[in-house]
C-alpha cells in the first residue's frame, strides 16, 4: 500500500502498523463491512414485501391462500435459524441445479444421486465451476438474501397481520359506508394507517436482522465476524506480519460497529415512529411521541 | 427474488460459451504452513504450491476456494468444488465418504503442545479441532475432549488455560512453539495416528482423481514432491 511497507521484518511502530493495516486481507476485512450493510439494505424490503405477502394471504377469504399465509409463518417461525440456513440453502441450491440438468442435459444417463455425491452435467452446475469467483459469490450472496427474506418475512407477516387487525374495525366500517370496495378500503384506510402499529415490532425485526447477519459465514461468504477471527488469530513467522492472539482487539471493533449500527437505527426509527404517529390517536402515537422527544434529545 | 431470476437467466445464457473444466479446489486456508491465507488475502501454503504444480502437470485450470472445516466433506460432495486439499488424513471413515488419490505427504506425527510439562495428556483436558483425526484419538485416549472450529482456536484454548493441551500435526505445531518464547512446549510422546495426507474428491469422479493421481506420481518419482515438503516443513519432515 504505503511506499514503506516492501520489507515488513524491518518495520517498527506506527510504520508497521499502517502497513499492516493496509494488507490486502485488511482490504477484504474492510469490504466485508460493506457486504454486510448491503445485506441489510437488501434483504429488508425483500423480507417486508415476503411479510407483506403472507400477511395478506393469512387474512385471505380463499381458505388454501390463508393456509398457504399460516403455514408458512408458522413453519419458518418454529425452524431454528441456524438449522433452516443449513438445510434450505443446500437445497434451494441442489433445486436449482436438478431443474437446470433436467432442461440442458436431457441425454444424460447417469443417476444424479450417486451415494453421498450430487452430481449433475457441468453444464448445469449453478454457477459454472469455470465461472470466475465473483460470480461464485454474488450467487452465493443472493441464496443469502432469498434464506434471510424468507426466515424474516414470516415473523414481519406475523407483525403486520397484528399491525392489520389493529386498526379499529370502526374505520374500515366507515370506508364501507362510504362506498368503497374490500380492496379499497384495505388499501386505503387499513394499509395506510397499520404501519404505526406494526413498527415497533419491525424496529425490533430490524435490529435481529442486524445481529444475525454473522450466519452468512455458513453460507461461505466471508463476512465481518470471519474475517475477526481470521485475521485476529496469532501469526507465526509464515505470516509477513506476525502478532500473537489479537482476537480481542478485531471483537472490539465489531462490538463498536455493532453497537453504532444499532444505535443509528434506533434513531431513525424513533423519528419514523413519530412522523407516522403524527396526528393519530393511538396508543402508538403516544408512545411513539415520548420516542420522538427522546430521539430529538439526542 | 426478480435479482435471483435475471441472475439466473444471464447465467444460463453464458452457460453455452465455454465448456472448458476449471477444477476448484477446496481448502481451509486456516492451518500454515498447509495451507493458510496470506496478508494480501489469498491462500498460501505448502498446498497452494503442491496444487498449483499438479493442475499445471495434469493441464488442468484450477481455482481456489476456502470453506470451514467443519463442512468441508459435505460441501464436496454436494459440488461446491471438486478437491479438498486441506491437510485431510486419509483415513477409513473418509473414504467411506470420499475417494483420496495417493497421499503427498507421508504419515506424519501428531504431538501434544502444553504450558509446562507435567500435563497428564491421558487424564487431563485435550483440546483438537472438530472433526480431526486428532479429536477422535483424544475422545478415545480416556482424556476429555474440547472441541473448536479452527486450529487457532486451539491453541489459544491452550494459552489461556481452558484446555491442558493441545492435540495436533507435529508440523502445524512446530513453528508455533519455537516462536511461543519459550512459553509453549511439546509434552509426552509424539503420536502416529491414520495415514498420509492425500487429496478428497468426489467418490464419481474417477477420471480426475487419475489425473491427480498421476500427477502427484510423477512429482515423487523427480523428487519434487520432496524438495517440497522440506522447503514447508523444514529438513527433518519426513519425505518418500
Amino acid at each position: 500500500m504505503f511506499s514503506w511497507c516492501t520489507d515488513p521484518d524491518t518495520l517498527e511502530g506506527l510504520a508497521w502498523l499502517s502497513c499492516y493495516l493496509t494488507t490486502g486481507k485488511h482490504m477484504a476485512f474492510y469490504r466485508s463491512f460493506g457486504t454486510v450493510m448491503v445485506l441489510l439494505l437488501v434483504t429488508a424490503p425483500v423480507a417486508l414485501a415476503f411479510g407483506f405477502a403472507g400477511a395478506m394471504a393469512a387474512r385471505a377469504h380463499f381458505a388454501p391462500l390463508r393456509w398457504l399465509g399460516k403455514g408458512y409463518t408458522a413453519v419458518v417461525r418454529g425452524v431454528p435459524d441456524i438449522a433452516f440456513f443449513l438445510f434450505f440453502v443446500i437445497a434451494l441450491d441442489q433445486g436449482i441445479e436438478y431443474l437446470r440438468h433436467k432442461i440442458k442435459c436431457p441425454d444424460w444417463s447417469e443417476p444424479i444421486r450417486q451415494g453421498n455425491d450430487f452430481v449433475v452435467c457441468p453444464a448445469a452446475k449453478m454457477p459454472l465451476s469455470s465461472a470466475p469467483q465473483w460470480v461464485h459469490e454474488t450467487y452465493g450472496f443472493a441464496l443469502a438474501v432469498v434464506t434471510f427474506a424468507i426466515v424474516f418475512g414470516a415473523f414481519a407477516a406475523n407483525v403486520l397481520y397484528g399491525g392489520m387487525r389493529a386498526v379499529p374495525r370502526a374505520q374500515m366500517e366507515t370506508a364501507e359506508a362510504y362506498g368503497m370496495s374490500r380492496r379499497q378500503a384495505f388499501w386505503r384506510i387499513m394499509v395506510p394507517q397499520m404501519w404505526v402499529y406494526a413498527l415497533p415490532g419491525l424496529g425490533n425485526l430490524w435490529m435481529i436482522l442486524i445481529k444475525a447477519t454473522p450466519l452468512l459465514f455458513l453460507l461461505g461468504i466471508e463476512d465481518i465476524v470471519y474475517w475477526a477471527r481470521e485475521l485476529g488469530g496469532s501469526k507465526t513467522s509464515a505470516f509477513a506480519y506476525p502478532h500473537p492472539d489479537w482476537r480481542l482487539y478485531y471483537f472490539l471493533a465489531l462490538l463498536v460497529f455493532y453497537l453504532l449500527l444499532t444505535r443509528v437505527s434506533e434513531i431513525v426509527l424513533d423519528r419514523l415512529m413519530a412522523r407516522l404517529a403524527h396526528g393519530q390517536a393511538t396508543s402508538g402515537a403516544k408512545s411513539g411521541g415520548r420516542a420522538a422527544d427522546k430521539g430529538l434529545a439526542i | 427474488m426478480k435479482k435471483l431470476f435475471i441472475a439466473a437467466a444471464a447465467l444460463a445464457l453464458s452457460a453455452g460459451m465455454s465448456m472448458a473444466q476449471t477444477v476448484r479446489m477446496g481448502t481451509e486456508g486456516a492451518y500454515p504452513p498447509y495451507n493458510f491465507i496470506n496478508d494480501a488475502g489469498e491462500v498460501d501454503g505448502f498446498e497452494r504450491e503442491l496444487g498449483d504444480e499438479l493442475c499445471k502437470r495434469a493441464g488442468l485450470t484450477c481455482e481456489w476456494v476456502t470453506n470451514d472445516w467443519d463442512s468441508i466433506i459435505p460441501n464436496l460432495v454436494s459440488g461446491n468444488y471438486d478437491t479438498i486439499i486441506a491437510g485431510m488424513s486419509i483415513t477409513p471413515e473418509r473414504d467411506e465418504v470420499i475417494d483420496f488419490t495417493q497421499e503427498y505427504i507421508p504419515g506424519s506425527p501428531s504431538a501434544y503442545v502444553a504450558l509446562s510439562d507435567d500435563v497428564d495428556t491421558k487424564g487431563g483436558v485435550i483440546a483438537a479441532q472438530t472433526s480431526t483425526i486428532q479429536a477422535g484419538y483424544v475422545a478415545d485416549s480416556g482424556a476429555t475432549l474440547v472441541e473448536f472450529a479452527t486450529a487457532d482456536e486451539t491453541i489459544a484454548a491452550v494459552r489461556n488455560g481452558e484446555a491442558d493441551a493441545v492435540l495436533a500435526d507435529k508440523d502445524f505445531l512446530a513453528p508455533i512453539v519455537a516462536e511461543s518464547n519459550g512459553e509453549l512446549r511439546f509434552v509426552g510422546e509424539d503420536v502416529v495416528i491414520g495415514g498420509g495426507v492425500g487429496m478428497g474428491l468426489r467418490e464419481s469422479d474417477t477420471e480426475l482423481k487419475e489425473k491427480f493421481n498421476a500427477a502427484i506420481q510423477s512429482m515423487k518419482d523427480d523428487g519434487s514432491l520432496n524438495a517440497m515438503i522440506r522447503k514447508w516443513f523444514g529438513d527433518d519432515a519426513q519425505t518418500f
